[in-house]
């Protein structure tokens, strides 16, 4: 578009609605453009200013800042967006300039309307609330509590660690995941500053940065945590075996009273009630004989705790992809075909099989291994996104799998991505080990024999897209790198803190280059697998930045709140209550005495449904009136009829 | 006969119109005929508004706001949700095409959905006659 043209126009032809000058000037946001429209303040007394730039989402704080330094009310600027919404939309460049000039139209003539008003300045509560104990909540937990904060850490299961404590190895370097991350569990557990809500979840969140009111259930363990020392006598005695499906994904068993496992934190254990005796059939209370220090109490009841913190970062990880989705991979139905997660717990020494790589009978060790990349991912049935960490994953498994049992292992791969620092030296190494790197997406798994060797076998169906042949590999086991998907309550947990999903349900960060642990929500923090799939590395760094985030908030003291709020005419409020209905956080109270209604200016979000429900326009919602708001329309409205005016012409 | 449709859309802040931002960023191509106004919510929009729209020789108006259940403000858009239908029933009752008021959700991910909708909608509305004649 042409922009000088436009600013022109502007001063030639909204002189009467108040324009003294219009300027034209690359870089607005600069410290120069600043400063250049500062002096124009101040020159030539304006009372009012108009930014048509990019979006006001962008910059127009910087604006506001500027005009209130010159001496105008933040709430008399008024930005207009021809960058996002005009010139980088339009294809056709006049077409570009006369939708600016009657966006700038619109801007000028809503500013006139526009009032100063006083943001609120608040306190700012520095407690922290932490929801996940994975490795990205723990290392915002320790960061915030190290430096002085109290962090409340809300965990769902009955100790903080997440996947990586489910994990064998990491990539690139092999480390011992458990070895690792124990340590830093261990942290938390012992930090004075933290407090450490394990079992629990947050139901309801109020208030807004700085004041958030967290209402958190602890659900009952039936454990007195004052008495319990972590002994393991009860879950030694328990009789009842319970498949774990989560900590051991389905390979291992627990007990009906448990800890997840052996290094978890807190050391309390939980009774499970769906599985436990006791609880099913009314006899057994055998923890309860054993129990050495009494700590054992049944029908304990869910404690409803309510917390105040002034921010709150979410790191609610992950879910692995379901692999019986795809069912030509035969997952669930072929025994030998196993997920990532599987693999991780049966290479861990700690886990089912001690650590052996056998198949799915318990003992056989495998000759021939393949494993699946991108089970999930990079899918137009499933999930169109690459899940980031599922090569390296296989890279890793590959490495075990030939170092624990000297198998053949082939992978197979559509493209190899190892962007991060030593991973693509971590291939070269898995290169020259001698696994098998077949490029290409696998169509099936099957055991439907039809070649010689293939009997008792799993066939893998593949076309090798770089020599163009169709393969039909037979191994004894199939490993799936299943990819990642947003938790499966993603959606409730977003609505809950009010911040925004993608369509994929991962958490929407405030901006995807430069905000990326922010969300839309002030006060609100994402970190780790819940923004976006992500190796530790990454995780541990969105913690430590969302940790940082939230430290300088505390830093500041205090902070301003919206001042657009809503408020009643009482003079024409018949007190119908239509608006206390209408509002979604009950600001709006019924006075009875008057007879009328009255907006806590405190609660009020400024979001305006009760003006759009309000009959006798008693309520008006500060800088969203409806004579500021119908002054822009008839602004644009009156540039487009000008236009069309002169096309006829 | 086809005409350049004047139209006016009313954004919520938080999902559509940093749909519209995704749009724009994304630099997907729509045509210039909407004119956006931000507001807080959805639930903002009254149907006086809309009608003020019409009067002032709108071909169209937009009401875009966040998907039901994503509402920045809770429920604000579940307001828009029960209210504008209402008022498109009215528009057909008075004379009014109702396919002029258009309502829809797009989240602030949505640019692709938004660049669409805007497309589809200025193509149909530009197939209408313009408003004021039908106000003849």
């Amino acid at each position: 578009m042409n922009v000088g043209e436009v600013s022109a126009w502007a001063a030639e032809n909204l002189k009467d609605q108040g324009v003294v000058v219009a300027r034209d000037y690359k870089f607005m946001c600069s410290s120069l453009g600043q400063e250049l429209i500062q002096k124009d303040i101040k020159e030539q007394g304006l009372t009012r200013v108009v930014v048509a730039a990019c979006s006001p989402h962008l910059h127009e704080a910087t604006f506001r800042n500027a005009c209130s330094r010159a001496g105008v009310n933040p709430y008399l600027f008024e930005m207009t967006n021809i960058r996002e919404q005009d010139s980088w939309v339009t294809t056709d460049k006049e077409e570009a300039t006369k939708k600016a000039k009657a966006l700038v139209a619109a801007a000028v003539g809503r500013v006139a309307y526009q009032k100063p008003l006083e943001s609120l300045l608040v306190p700012i509560d520095p407690n922290v609330l932490v929801v996940g104990g994975g490795i990205a909540g723990i290392q915002a937990s320790l960061e915030i509590a190290n430096s002085g904060q109290h962090v409340y850490l809300v965990e769902r299961e009955p100790s903080i660690g997440g996947h990586m404590a489910q994990f064998d190895k990491t990539f690139p370097t092999l480390d011992c995941s458990a070895c690792i991350l124990t340590p830093k569990m261990f942290d938390v557990g012992n930090h004075k500053n933290i407090t450490m809500l394990t079992w629990s979840e947050v139901e309801k969140v109020e208030g807004y940065i700085g004041n958030f009111t967290v209402t958190i259930r602890k659900r009952a363990r039936d454990i007195d945590e004052e008495l319990c020392t972590g002994c393991g006598v009860c879950w030694e005695k328990c009789p009842k075996k319970v498949l774990d499906n989560v900590f051991e994904a389905g390979m291992g068993n627990r007990k009906a009273v448990y800890v997840p496992f052996p290094q978890a934190v807190p050391k309390y254990p939980v009774i499970d009630r769906e599985n436990c005796t006791y609880y099913l059939k009314g006899t057994c209370k055998a923890c309860e004989k054993f129990c050495p220090t009494g700590a054992i109490k049944f029908n304990q009841e869910d404690q409803i705790l309510t917390v105040k913190v002034g921010n709150i970062i979410l790191a609610t990880g992950y879910d692995l992809f379901d692999s019986h989705r795809i069912t030509q991979y035969g997952y669930g139905r072929l025994a030998n075909v196993f997920t990532s997660l599987e693999f991780e717990r049966m290479s861990n020494s700690a886990g089912p099989t001690g650590g052996k790589i056998v198949q799915r009978d318990g003992k056989t060790a495998p000759k021939v291994v393949g494993i699946v990349h991108c089970t999930g991912s990079r899918d137009k049935n499933y999930h169109e996104y690459c899940s980031a960490i599922c090569c390296m994953q296989s890279l890793k498994f590959a490495h075990l799998v030939k170092e624990k049992t000297g198998a053949e292992v082939y992978e197979f791969y559509i493209d190899m991505r190892t962007p991060a620092k030593t991973y693509e030296e971590f291939y070269h190494r898995l290169l020259e080990e001698g696994t098998h790197f077949v490029r290409g997406k696998v169509a099936e798994i099957s055991d439907a024999v039809r070649l010689p060797g293939e009997e008792g076998k799993l066939i893998i169906q593949v076309e090798d897209t770089l020599t163009g042949n169709q393969l039909r590999v037979p191994v004894d086991m199939a490993i799936l790198s299943a990819g990642l998907e947003s938790r499966h309550d993603a959606k409730i947990v977003a609505r809950k803190f009010g911040i925004s999903c993608s369509a994929d349900s991962w958490f929407i960060e405030r901006h995807p280059k430069l905000d990326p642990v922010a969300t839309m929500t002030d006060g609100v923090f994402v970190a780790g697998a819940c923004q976006g799939p992500k190796d530790i590395p990454n995780s541990v760094a969105q913690g430590a930045a969302a940790a940082a985030r939230v430290l300088s908030i505390i830093g500041q003291g205090e902070i301003e709140i919206e001042a657009a709020t809503a408020i009643v005419d009482e003079v024409t409020c018949v007190g119908c209550k239509q608006c206390i209905a209408s509002c979604p956080y009950q600001a709006i109270q019924y006075l009875e005495d008057k007879g009328k209604a009255y907006v806590q200016e405190a609660l009020c979000k400024g979001c305006g449904t009760c003006v759009g429900t309000c009959l006798p326009k008693s309520i008006s919602l500060k800088h969203f009136t409806d004579e500021q708001i119908v002054a822009e329309m008839i602004g644009a409205m009156k540039v487009m009829k000008s236009f069309e005016l002169m096309e006829v012409a | 006969m086809m005409h350049e449709p004047k139209i006016i859309g009313f954004l919520c802040n938080w999902c559509s119109y940093r749909g519209a931002d995704s749009a724009g960023m994304a630099r997907l191509k729509y045509p210039p005929n909407i004119k956006i106004i931000r507001v807080p919510c959805s639930g903002r929009i009254s149907p006086e508004l809309v009608l003020r729209t019409f009067r002032e020789g709108a071909d169209a108006v937009m009401v875009l706001g966040c998907h039901i259940g994503d509402c920045h403000y809770s429920t604000g858009n579940h307001r828009t949700a029960k209210r504008m239908p209402v008022l498109k029933k009215l528009l057909e009752y008075t004379g009014i095409e109702s396919e002029r008021l258009y309502i829809n959700w797009v989240s602030a991910a949505e640019g692709e959905k938004f660049a669409t909708v805007i497309k589809d909608f200025t193509e149909k509305i530009s197939a209408l006659p313009p408003f004021v004649e039908t106000m003849k």
